[in-house]
């Protein structure tokens, strides 16, 4: 028995050969090269020196004065937390459209579903630099939302709405949102409704049969929506370019930075590096609440 | 003073103490005159409920017996609140409930595949209602602890029901659904996802969960067996309607349709012509020979009836010349350990489905192609219009 087991486990290594490839080409090289290059040495001219150094991440949180001594420079760690912050203020904007939103297509007939569920997708098919742009018309000086608002005489100056935190957190947000609502949505739809009416029939109102069990059975759709939120936005750099007038740098467009206009390659990849700490870390997180969801709900 | 205390809601031990016999008759459910119509207006319109009323009285445990589609558990629903009448009253202990949502009646439901709370513990599961009713958490940690008791899964409160059998879920279920002392409890199908063994140890256990809460049961089932074991009353429903609402006894012995004769265990029908009269009894001639049956008002000479035959009230003899009854010959038999079914042919004319119980060890009675005589008593049989 046990061989013939062990005989077809090897098979099984060798049929996810193709797989292990391409996550190795494609996915494991490019960040192992990218680990490599922060710790070298930067080529002003583009490039890297091959020579070891740590350089690039004292560059994160100190530089040298005009008398090559290490001092306090918070800019970057500034833009690390701004960062983290904007990231987790548009996943919460995500979660409080999304999850009504999802919970709305769940309610439709099941004729219905598809196409709401269409619609959600349909602003992945043109650019996400267009639609950023679109954003600038929106909240701009003589935009979409001033300018009726000044013709009424509610306001006369201008909100100066763009190039702010705000108006990049509503970049990120609107950009990630069809990947808050479709993971929730397929967490509730397989929602069994009948839960609902027990609960109903316990006494629960509509507020308790949603805090008591809609929202705890479609945690897993929550969270892996708040994770396909957060991971990209922290990465994000059209809205903070374009939103934020690269004046609030976020760690995307940080990267961006560094690679294509410093020139300081090795800064770059350590910035990389920790964005990828950031992610690993949330993922952990999220890979530990699902297993102790999982050892809880003990499905034996 | 049991309605008194349901509502208040002072657990189950103030229930047990209210179920003396000699407590008055209470109206539990009024249930006047309920249209419920699906889909109104649309092309795919059904009317589930044409119509319906029933009484159900306090501490009662009543049956909704029905094939699939006959509307009885549109009926519990619409007791229940998830749905709302077409038209008509529904009562619950003299209160009208047609607006109310369900969270604002006094009554529990076990849903038919439990609809348990796959995140909460069997303990939290039971508590539920008990929180949304804003006990205080002396008083339900006592009621949870009661009700685990009662349907013995004390040693189970900090499972999930992932983890639990399917007759255990079960017993959940019912534990939840009374823990918060209900007025009434809706059953809807409970058992029948249990098997043989189970569902049968279910019932009787059931039934003393009645008789020692006092509740008024309300229990959907299509199962006649069920029904018949359980049930104070029965309404046997079919095609919207009611039929017959009675005891287990009347509802067997009594049936006043065809319908309900044939739904509730076997039944043989005779169509027969009355060729006389006696102190008592019509006198039919069928296919195999002369039968007697009880005289109703208004049978005349020469008119066609139905006669009705539970197949258990036959007895059955070797066919002996002097017989004056019913004549026929075996022409199928099943054996079924307890007693065997034979299917025996009336002269030319119609088989009917007779039950013999086998008293005696060894070689049945009666072969394939054995002529026997049947003797049936008058007063068993009944004469459908």
């Amino acid at each position: 028995m046990e061989g013939i087991l062990r005989k077809r486990l090897g098979r099984i290594w060798v049929g996810l050969a193709p797989a292990w490839i391409i996550i190795g080409v494609f996915m494991l090289v490019p960040i192992m090269l990218m680990a490599v290059i922060s710790f070298l040495e930067a080529n002003p001219y583009g490039g890297v020196y091959p020579r070891f150094s740590t350089d690039a991440y004292v560059q994160i949180a100190f530089e040298y004065d005009l008398a090559d001594n290490l001092i306090f420079n918070p800019i970057y760690i500034t833009i690390i937390l701004r960062s983290v912050v904007l990231s987790i203020l548009a996943t919460v904007a995500c979660l409080v459209i999304g999850f009504p939103v999802a919970y709305f297509i769940t309610l439709q007939p099941a004729s219905r579903r598809n196409f709401y569920i269409y619609l959600v997708t349909v602003p992945f098919w043109t650019n996400l630099l267009v639609r950023t742009f679109s954003w600038i018309l929106i909240l701009g000086r003589n935009g979409v939302i001033e300018t009726p608002l000044q013709l009424l005489g509610i306001i006369e100056e201008s909100l100066n709405m763009m190039y702010t935190n705000g108006a990049i957190t509503v970049g990120l947000a609107y950009s990630y949102l069809p990947l808050m609502i479709l993971p929730i949505y397929a967490s509730l739809e397989k929602l069994d409704f009948r839960l609902v009416e027990a609960a109903s029939d316990l006494y629960a109102n509509r507020l308790e049969i949603m805090t008591r069990v809609v929202i705890p059975l479609s945690m897993p759709g929550i969270i892996a929506g708040c994770m396909l939120v957060y991971i990209p936005s922290l990465g994000a750099f059209i809205a903070p370019d374009l939103l934020g007038g690269g004046k609030r740098l976020l760690l995307g467009s940080l990267v961006q930075f560094q690679f294509a206009t410093a020139r300081n390659w090795p800064f770059g990849a350590a910035i990389a590096m920790i964005l990828l700490a950031f992610v690993v870390l949330s993922l952990m997180v999220y890979a530990r609440a699902a297993r102790r969801r999982a050892i809880q709900e003990g499905a034996t | 003073m049991f309605v008194i205390s349901a509502s208040l809601g002072v657990g189950f031990a103030a229930i047990r103490s209210c179920t003396d016999p000699g407590i008055a008759m209470v109206t539990a459910v009024e249930v006047k005159s309920i249209v419920k119509t699906f889909g109104a207006g649309s092309m795919h319109e059904v009317t589930a409920l044409k119509t319906v009323s029933l009484t159900i009285e306090g501490n009662e445990f009543f049956t909704l017996l029905g094939p699939s589609g006959c509307g009885k558990t549109t009926m519990l629903r619409l007791i229940a609140g998830f749905e709302m009448p077409t038209s008509g009253e529904i009562l619950l202990f003299g209160k009208h409930m047609e607006d109310l949502p369900p969270h604002q009646r006094n009554v529990n439901t076990v849903f038919q595949h439990y609809a348990l709370f796959p995140h909460m513990s069997v303990a939290e599961n039971v508590a539920f209602g008990l929180r949304r009713l804003r006990k205080s958490p002396d008083e339900i940690r006592k009621t949870v602890g009661n009700m685990l008791d009662l349907v013995k899964l004390g040693e189970l409160a900090e499972r999930k029901p992932a983890q639990l059998s399917g007759g255990q879920q079960q017993r959940v279920a019912l534990a939840r659904a009374l823990a918060p002392g209900p007025g009434v409890l809706l059953l809807d199908e409970p058992l029948s996802a249990l098997d043989l063994k189970l569902r049968q140890a279910m019932r009787l256990e059931l039934k003393h969960l009645q008789r020692e809460t006092g509740i008024t049961f309300i229990f959907v089932t299509h199962d006649q067996e069920e029904a018949l074991s359980m049930s104070d009353r029965i309404a046997v429903m079919s095609d919207g309607r009611v039929q017959q609402v009675g005891t287990p006894t009347d509802i067997y012995e009594f049936p006043i349709n065809r319908f309900v004769a044939e739904f509730i265990g076997d039944a043989n029908f005779m169509d027969v012509r009355i060729v006389g009269l006696e102190q008592g009894h019509v006198v039919c001639q069928t296919a195999g020979g002369i039968l007697r049956a009880p005289r109703m008002d208004g049978s005349s000479v020469g008119d066609s009836v139905t006669i009705f035959l539970r197949p258990e009230k036959v007895g059955l003899h070797r066919e002996d010349e002097h017989d004056d009854g019913l004549r026929g010959e075996v022409v199928d038999l099943v054996y079924y350990g307890g007693q065997t079914a034979y299917s025996v042919a009336l002269g030319e004319g119609p088989t009917i489905l007779v039950e013999d119980r086998n008293l005696t060890t060894g070689e049945r009675r009666f072969a394939v192609g054995d002529r026997i005589g049947l003797r049936i008593d008058p007063e068993t049989l009944r004469v459908l219009s």
